[in-house]
């Protein structure tokens, strides 16, 4: 009976264990304590004092890591990062009540969503002097003109990345939608794990509004979707760029900074924006409502901080994305601005536009991704 | 105050489950109503729940692209629940014809697995699997053993190993209890009567272990049908089980109530397959003492 015994304490700690895996998704962080002891370091704000530490919730590989330290040298505020993948799971997760997180990164059209949902907190522009290096052109963006919430960060394009030795260069998004089981890439390809995105690609595709709500347009592009399934390897928005370095795969659908990264790992990787155009973005630096008057000063610092010119210059070059800051161009090396994989000609600016918000419509697209997604 | 309690095993009763009671209560009992009320809500826009009562979350999941969906799991889970008392039995079997201090130690075994987390684990698969670069694939290749890739990723193959690998040791579990307290003497008594190993097995063995087997697939029939890490990782997100159409209504779809009413038609099912396995080894002590 002993034995029997020693099964059940086993059973349990089994049932415990697999309680523990069943919650794969990163756990949202905790909220930084505020610390009673801290200095903090003259950085202005009232009677506020520093947290110890804040949580940066940001898109993976998207910060160069050593700014951290610096970051906390200068300011005392150590910053932890925690990842997401999309900016679906970033909304759900603030909408779910999430707390603790000082600075967000959310894209273009999420910024307007967060907005209406009132999820963001207003920026406090004396805490952010930086913001004057900004070029005009991000000063006033759509979603959030002024810079009331958020500042922008990076921005780019969504096109493709391959092998060059052993691809042929492609243009256009039929090497997607047009799948030859006889051409080597069959079967090592991968589409961004991303409704608004992929639908935005079968949509340039088939040459209509990247943000259309009509559903007749929409059922071809699922039709579309799913003929470009066939010779998938899988959907992928983390690891693809390391999958075409590696060999793994071929072709992917992605970003462009991210390719560009991967370059370091396989210089035959080449990253395309297709002739019919597409999505380019520009990711931001929000501060979350929830945020606390502690961590909502730190999050300025940091932003303001990340708004250094030569900061953001280092940045830039870290993660081969485009700055939108005007001063840090002056710290850029010249063949970073001329890479037209970073900051396309306007003739290929022209051709791509932003992703929008799509309302009631968000309901009919991701119904279409689902039907995409189980399709076999 | 001890004697209080002497004298009243009622209260002596609750305050013994109070601790448990209370935090299952607040953490398990009323969420779950929650989750059951948001079924019966409107969605708003972007995620949470627009106060106004409707029944369509529903009707919707009875819609034909997630019922296939709910049978594809079904079916993957039946799959995973088989192979790991396939697999798993005889192991069972191997460990208690062990003498006890060897069978400790094969349970300690068993149980390394669980050291490591779920999802590394998951993910280390992933280098062994991969189509062009996985382990397996490039050894064979490069042995002469094949010329194309077997198709190791990315398809349900990959899930069902995976979703097996995970839930094996669950699975020996409770079979290795049931056999262990098997009463060797009636297999001897069975070999006296003339019986064949063949008969021994299944007519003595098998239906005195069968409680084990039924409580080990059950075990991993449950987590296997509701699974959405297995899938998302080695299915390559190409193929949806239930688990993931749930979650994306969390994570990405900002349809909370049509997830919360899938959860709920998910726990109902859950709870059919709990009350039928009761039934069944009620039925059958029934039969024993009769």
């Amino acid at each position: 009976m002993r034995r029997f015994y020693y099964v059940f304490l086993l059973l349990l700690v089994i049932a415990l264990a697999a309680a523990g895996c069943s919650q794969p998704a990163a756990a949202p962080a905790t909220s930084a304590p505020a610390s009673d002891t801290q200095t903090a370091p003259a950085a202005s704000s009232d009677s506020v004092k520093l947290p110890e530490e804040i949580v940066m919730f940001n898109w993976t590989d998207y910060i160069d890591p050593d700014l951290y330290g610096e970051f906390e040298e200068a300011s005392g505020v150590r910053v932890i990062e925690d990842n997401y993948s999309s900016n679906e799971e970033l909304l759900a997760k603030l909408q779910g009540g999430s707390a603790g997180y000082a600075v967000i990164v959310p894209s273009d059209y999420t910024v307007g969503i967060m907005i209406e949902e009132g999820l963001l907190a207003k920026l406090d522009h004396a805490n952010i002097p930086n913001l004057s290096n900004l070029a005009d052109r991000f000063t006033q963006v759509p979603y959030d003109p002024g810079s009331v919430y958020c500042v922008p960060y990076m921005w780019g394009t969504t096109g493709f990345g391959y092998d060059s030795t052993k691809v042929d260069p492609p243009a256009s998004w039929s090497v997607f939608f047009e799948p030859d089981p006889n051409s080597d890439i069959y079967g090592r390809v991968t589409m961004l794990d991303d409704p608004r995105e992929s639908f935005a690609a079968a949509l340039a595709y088939l040459g209509y509004d990247i943000n259309t709500t009509d559903e007749a347009q929409l059922n071809e592009a699922k039709d579309a979707l799913i003929r470009a399934k066939a010779q998938l390897a899988g959907y992928d928005s983390d690891t693809y760029e390391d999958l075409v370095a590696s060999g793994e795969n071929l072709l992917a659908h992605g970003w462009n900074g991210d390719f560009l990264l991967a370059m370091e790992d396989n210089e035959n990787i080449v990253y395309v924006t297709p002739k019919e155009g597409g999505v380019v973005f520009v990711d931001n630096l929000c501060i979350p409502a929830s945020a606390t008057p502690e961590q909502k000063l730190a999050g300025e610092m940091l932003i303001n901080f990340l708004l250094e010119p030569e900061v953001a210059a280092r940045n830039s070059e870290f993660i081969y994305y485009a700055s939108p800051n005007k001063a840090a161009e002056a710290f850029l090396p010249e063949d970073f601005l001329n890479d037209t994989s970073i900051y396309p000609p306007a003739e290929v600016l022209d051709k791509l536009q932003y992703l929008e918000p799509v309302g009631e419509a968000e309901s009919i697209y991701q119904r279409l991704w689902d039907e995409v997604k189980s399709a076999q | 105050m001890e004697q209080t309690l002497r004298r009243n095993p009622a209260l002596r009763a609750w305050l013994l489950i109070a601790p448990a009671g209370l935090f299952l209560l607040i953490f398990f009992i009323l969420p779950l109503f929650i989750v059951i009320i948001y079924g019966f809500l409107e969605r708003g826009t972007y995620g949470g729940v627009v106060w106004q009562f409707t029944a369509e979350n529903f009707s919707r999941v009875f819609d034909s692209l997630y019922f296939s969906t709910f049978l594809r799991s079904l079916y993957i889970a039946v799959l995973t629940t088989l192979f790991c008392i396939l697999v798993g039995y005889p192991l069972a079997y191997f460990m208690t014809s062990r003498p006890p201090r060897q069978r400790n130690l094969l349970l300690l075994l068993l149980m390394i697995p669980f050291w490591t987390n779920f999802l590394i684990r998951t993910y280390a698969w992933l280098t062994l699997l991969r189509t062009n670069t996985g382990l397996i694939n490039v050894t064979l290749m490069n042995l002469g053993i094949i010329k194309e890739p077997l198709p190791l990723f990315g398809n349900d193959f990959a899930i069902v190993l995976g979703l097996v690998y995970g839930w094996l040791p669950v699975a020996v579990l409770p079979m290795y209890a049931s056999l262990d307290r098997l009463d060797r003497s009636l297999v001897e008594a069975a070999r006296d009567l003339y019986a064949s190993g063949g008969q021994v097995f299944r007519r003595v063995i098998w239906p005195l272990s069968l409680p084990g087997v039924v409580a080990g697939s059950m075990l991993v029939f449950i987590p296997s049908l509701g699974a959405f890490v297995t899938p998302a990782i080695l299915g390559g997100g190409k193929s949806l089980m239930i688990g993931n159409v749930i979650s994306n209504q969390f994570l990405a779809a900002h349809d909370w109530p049509f997830g919360s009413a899938l959860s709920t038609l998910m726990m109902v099912i859950m709870l059919f397959a709990t009350l039928l396995y009761f039934r069944s080894t009620a039925l059958k002590a029934k039969e024993e003492r009769a």
